[in-house]
């Protein structure tokens, strides 16, 4: 299975998908790897792993704090790649990197390494689809999904060519703005997640703001799968690896029992 | 891919536009306001009456004599961009956008700056036209240009320290660029540079070369035709772009840009992307950036904050790797002694950033030899760096008034 594939089927388990994030080498390089063990006991569908870069622009405080703890502890991206495939086989395996770590490495070996350490999917947050016309057809060569993002201030002209782009999912962004829990979902992101899903074939994907169970339940209402970052690096922060997976496991019963009510409901 | 290049929106493999996904609208609105407004008549001529009345424009060229005649070389001309209003030729480019900014009815404005110049101009135009003004600053550069610090504030602007990274230029971009993806469908970003996702790059190019449009017309009046040698420093490169490109691909003027070397190109500790750095993206482009093997930005060192800068405009790029301008580097000590030597022989104290340039030019100038005529972009005025230049040289406010207190 091509690590396209293998991330639709992940998204078509007849359930909100699970697709918590964490920073590579945060807390530190071994307990990255508790934090990733901890996603996996509870559940995750798919494990986002943060490649850390020194200028996160797309992302918030929250995220940009844990890169450049785990950038201080040494986390290169051998060792990323190390981390991915230690959950590759288990769970699919998506890398959230910036573009110049990609080009750095040059994109061609860059595809090879990341394929060979059986990562399934790319989300790169500063390579619009504009300029990644030579990458997609690269890395559909490797079996490796792309993921490009949607923003609310995307047109629907354009989130047609991000469809088309799309190998993985779309990652919807939920707001105009960076990475970060929010308490509330904002208005937008329904509204985006609706076009996307009429308009795109493969899964649409939620991220940004995701920050309890109550606003997982609201967006995955409408979306395909969730990505919680900034909230799970806090409660990494707080409670360590343990915590984050009981928080998890937590979102999952949320989300379980508002489909069953739904369910009820209709009966 | 090709009409997008003849647009200015790649250079040849530079440039392009990489940034998150909720920016492409807005950097597509800008686009088309750009190409509805530069050539529209009333824009032009509303640009035209405030280069005049409001900036100064046309800046003088000056001969500048002893330091020609100190050097043994060419003759030594200064186009005095230190005459600009605030100071610097910062004001020509955040004169234009905000007439953009106006025309799509932003109502609020967010810049970058590392020596404050560019948040002084930008913080000058936004006042103009009644503007919300935020303007975002490295925490160290706030301490390095704290009177332009000041500046900003009396003209109502917000200036926001950045604490994150090297606390540097770098670092207030990236604040800068989290601030417009936030705030997307109000705000305009006036970039202070040639760098940015395409469109900035084009456009500052654009507004910066009516330095070179009058250097090329002043040179002509002055001596007859076009310069020998053209010398200006880049950090981001705009000075130089502007004062460059007319006179870009014309083999019988050399085009000469100064970089940082900050402690020396062989310590890392400089900002010399073109000469030290490789290939790579960053802000939005895909330019020479210093960096990791592993592609980590590396953060740069100069004496002067404006050049303190580990990418550059990706048309500089092109232009180097072509061959069409040449690309030298000068350090923080050179750049000293040509900070002193041109405030007493010329009676001008030129910005740190611009005594890069002038350092330089005095090996072109011995090179041309005499005869030959050799401008110098003279980008900005250096009352902002004598804080530092008294740290630097050890010169004591205090003691001279001591001194002359008892005489």
């Amino acid at each position: 299975m091509t690590g396209s594939e293998r991330l639709q089927a992940a998204f078509s388990e007849g359930r909100v998908a699970l697709v918590p994030y964490l920073t590579a080498g945060y807390p530190t390089l071994e307990g990255a790897y508790s934090v990733g063990e901890a996603y996996v006991e509870a559940g995750a569908d798919v494990v986002e792993i943060g490649v850390p870069f020194s200028d996160p622009l797309a992302d918030g405080p929250t995220i940009q704090d844990t890169t450049t703890r785990a950038l201080e502890n040494g986390a290169d991206l051998g060792y990323c790649l190390e981390l991915a495939s230690r959950f590759a086989d288990r769970v699919p395996v998506l890398l959230l990197i910036y573009y110049n770590s990609v080009f750095a490495r040059g994109v061609r070996r860059f595809l090879d390494d990341a394929a060979g350490a059986g990562v399934s999917g790319l989300v790169i947050p500063d390579l619009p689809i504009d300029e990644a016309l030579d990458f997609r057809e690269m890395a559909a060569e490797k079996g490796v999904a792309i993921c490009p993002l949607a923003a609310p201030t995307t047109d629907d002209e354009r989130l047609d060519k991000i469809a088309e782009a799309a190998s993985g999912f779309v990652y919807c962004v939920s707001v105009a703005g960076v990475t970060g829990a929010r308490e509330k979902l904002p208005p937008g992101a329904v509204e985006l997640l609706r076009r996307a899903r009429s308009m795109v074939s493969v899964p649409v994907v939620l991220g940004f703001g995701i920050s309890s169970a109550g606003t997982a339940v609201e967006a995955g209402a409408e979306a395909d799968g969730l990505i919680i970052g900034s909230k799970l690096m806090q409660v990494v922060a707080e409670e360590g690896p343990e915590g984050a997976g009981a928080w998890l496991r937590e979102v999952r019963e949320a989300l379980d029992s508002a489909v069953c009510a739904k369910a009820g409901s209709r009966d | 891919m090709q009409q997008k290049s003849e647009a200015g929106y790649y250079f040849g493999p530079f440039g392009g536009r990489y940034v998150p996904e909720t920016l492409i609208h807005a950097l597509e609105e800008l686009e088309e306001a750009y190409e509805r407004y530069k050539d529209d008549p009333e824009f032009v001529e509303e640009l035209n009456a405030l280069a005049k009345d409001f900036v100064g424009r046309p800046t003088p060229l000056m001969f500048a004599e002893r330091l020609t005649r100190k050097w043994g070389g060419a003759n030594v001309w200064f186009k005095r961009e230190d005459l600009a209003h605030t100071g610097a030729h910062k004001i020509n480019n955040t004169l234009g956008q905000i007439l953009l900014a106006d025309r799509m009815g932003k109502e609020r404005i967010i810049a970058e700056t590392g020596a404050g110049q560019h948040g002084v101009a930008t913080a000058t135009v936004a006042a103009l036209y009644g503007k919300e003004c935020v303007v975002y600053m490295g925490d160290e550069d706030t301490r390095r240009q704290r009177s332009n610090v000041v500046r900003m504030k009396l003209l109502g602007a917000e200036v926001r320290p950045v604490t994150s990274g090297s606390r540097t230029l770098k670092d207030a971009t990236n604040e800068a660029i989290r601030d417009w993806v936030t705030n997307v469908e109000e705000t305009h970003y006036i970039i202070g540079s040639v760098v940015g996702p395409a469109p900035y790059p084009r456009i500052v190019r654009d507004l910066q070369t009516v330095m070179g449009r009058e250097m090329e017309a002043q040179a002509r009046e002055r001596f007859g035709g076009d310069p020998d040698a053209i010398v200006a420093c880049v950090g981001g490169g705009s000075n130089a772009i502007g004062a460059f490109y007319p006179f870009v691909g014309r083999e019988s003027v050399r085009l000469v840009g100064v970089e940082a070397a900050g402690r020396g190109l062989d310590t890392g500790e400089h900002g010399a992307s073109l000469t030290g750095g490789r290939p790579g993206v960053l802000h939005g482009n895909l330019s020479y950036v210093l960096q990791t093997e592993d592609g980590q930005i590396r953060e740069a060192h100069s004496i002067s904050a404006g050049l303190d800068y580990p990418s550059v405009g990706p048309e500089h790029s092109y232009l180097k790797d072509e061959g069409l301008v040449e690309y030298a580097s000068v350090t923080d000590e050179e750049a000293l002694e040509a900070f002193v030597t041109t405030a007493r022989l010329e009676g001008i104290i030129p910005a740190l950033e611009t005594a890069h340039a002038i350092s330089y030019a005095e090996k072109v100038a011995k090179d041309l030899g005499p005869g030959a005529n050799l401008l110098v972009n003279l980008s900005g005025r250096g009352d902002k760096d004598v804080d530092v230049v008294a740290d630097a040289l050890g010169i004591d406010a205090h003691e001279a008034e001591e001194v002359s207190g008892d005489g």
